[in-house]
């Protein structure tokens, strides 16, 4: 048997693979896990969103997989260099949890729902259908897209494995 | 963001020190709540980038006891008290009135209301020695628990410096229990506008 690499993407980041490979990211919180497929090009991108706009930025040079609003466009563009066609893909997520339970008035507090409506947004705004998602809750998740199968995975220490 | 780079020898210093202080109230609020001495360690000032954070408590993906609450006030900030597994449950079977301690992995709301009461005291005791000691106001929210993977739970304390940049600085610092049973870590992440204030009220040069 053929054991995949897991090709890795960490917090604020994101990454593109063709054919075969794994991604993989890992502790995803309030971060949303989002992930684009191309079954006919066999391209697949994820990223490990963090925050819902870069309008809130102050960092000097934008790292452009940390926010909704950027990741999405780029991803797209990524997957496209490698043959993939945007009317094609489709979309998972996973994550978005509100990991602890506090009074919901402070803005912070919401960032994973908030993020995760960012992600459909855009979604929308490029017109890519969202086929599949396990998000919001209180817990954490660690995720794994296999680009032969185009199946999401989903580990979370209270829930056990998912898959979409 | 650049700033922080540069933090200079002295300044770190001062932040050790602040970690110092609270972190060695805890400690004692801890041994006296055991019974039994308790070791704190050097506190570790760093600028991580997020990824590694996680590392010293095992990991993004270990799974850990996290009592995180936010910090309000003239310096805000995030802090966490996190705890091992079996550390966790040792120091419940360590505390009076809750002998029976469930299996592995399971937690009565009895117990998670008691290490969150511990984390409370605990956060309570570094923040009032950090306030007294900065004379800034500063106030605990309610705490909340968490079980889960330690990146996801840290990285909820680290939406502040995500603003910014993809590192945090963080005032770290880990405790023993007497025989080493009970390790537990304190993280204390001011937001990145909150080190100037912390530097100002110390008397230091700010960023």
């Amino acid at each position: 048997m053929i054991q995949n690499a897991f090709i890795k993407v960490g917090m604020a980041d994101l990454n593109v693979t063709q054919r075969s490979g794994v991604l993989k990211t890992t502790g995803l919180g309030s971060c949303v896990g989002l992930t684009l497929y191309d079954a006919k090009a066999k391209v697949a991108g994820m990223a490990h969103v963090m925050l819902p706009a870069s309008e809130i930025a102050k960092e000097g040079t934008l790292n452009i997989a940390k926010y909704a609003d950027t990741a999405v466009p780029e991803l797209i563009e990524r997957m496209q260099k490698l043959g993939a066609a945007a009317s094609r893909m489709e979309a998972k997520m996973a994550g978005g949890a509100q990991m602890f339970a506090f009074a919901a008035n402070h803005d912070t507090m919401r960032i994973g729902p908030r993020n995760v409506e960012s992600c459909k947004e855009q979604l929308k705004k490029f017109g890519v259908p969202l086929k599949a998602e396990d998000t919001g809750g209180n817990y954490g998740r660690t995720i794994e897209f296999d680009c032969d199968t185009g199946i999401l995975v989903i580990r979370s220490v209270q829930h056990g494995v998912k898959e979409l | 963001m650049g700033a922080f780079k540069e933090l200079r020898e002295f300044q770190l210093d001062v932040l050790k020190e602040v970690g110092n202080i609270g972190a060695g109230h805890a400690a004692t609020a801890l041994s006296t709540l055991l019974n039994k001495p308790v070791d704190m360690q050097v506190p570790k000032v760093r600028m991580l980038p997020f990824e590694e954070i996680s590392a010293s408590i095992g990991g993004e993906e270990q799974v850990v006891l996290a009592i995180f609450l936010r910090v309000e006030g003239e310096a805000p900030g995030n802090m966490f008290f996190i705890l091992a597994l079996e550390s966790a449950k040792k120091l419940l079977k360590n505390l009076v009135g809750l002998q029976q301690v469930s299996e592995e992995g399971e937690y009565t709301e009895l117990e998670l209301s008691a290490l969150n009461e511990i984390g409370n005291i605990l956060a309570g005791s570094y923040l009032s020695s950090l306030a007294d000691f900065t004379k800034l106001h500063l106030s605990p929210t309610v705490p909340s628990l968490a079980i889960d993977m330690a990146g996801a739970v840290l990285s909820f304390g680290l939406l502040q410096f995500g603003q910014m940049g993809d590192q945090a600085l963080l005032i770290e610092t880990k405790f023993l229990e007497g025989n080493h049973e009970v390790e537990g870590h304190f993280f204390l992440i001011p937001d990145p506008e909150s080190f100037d204030k912390i530097f100002t009220a110390l008397g230091v040069d700010g960023l």
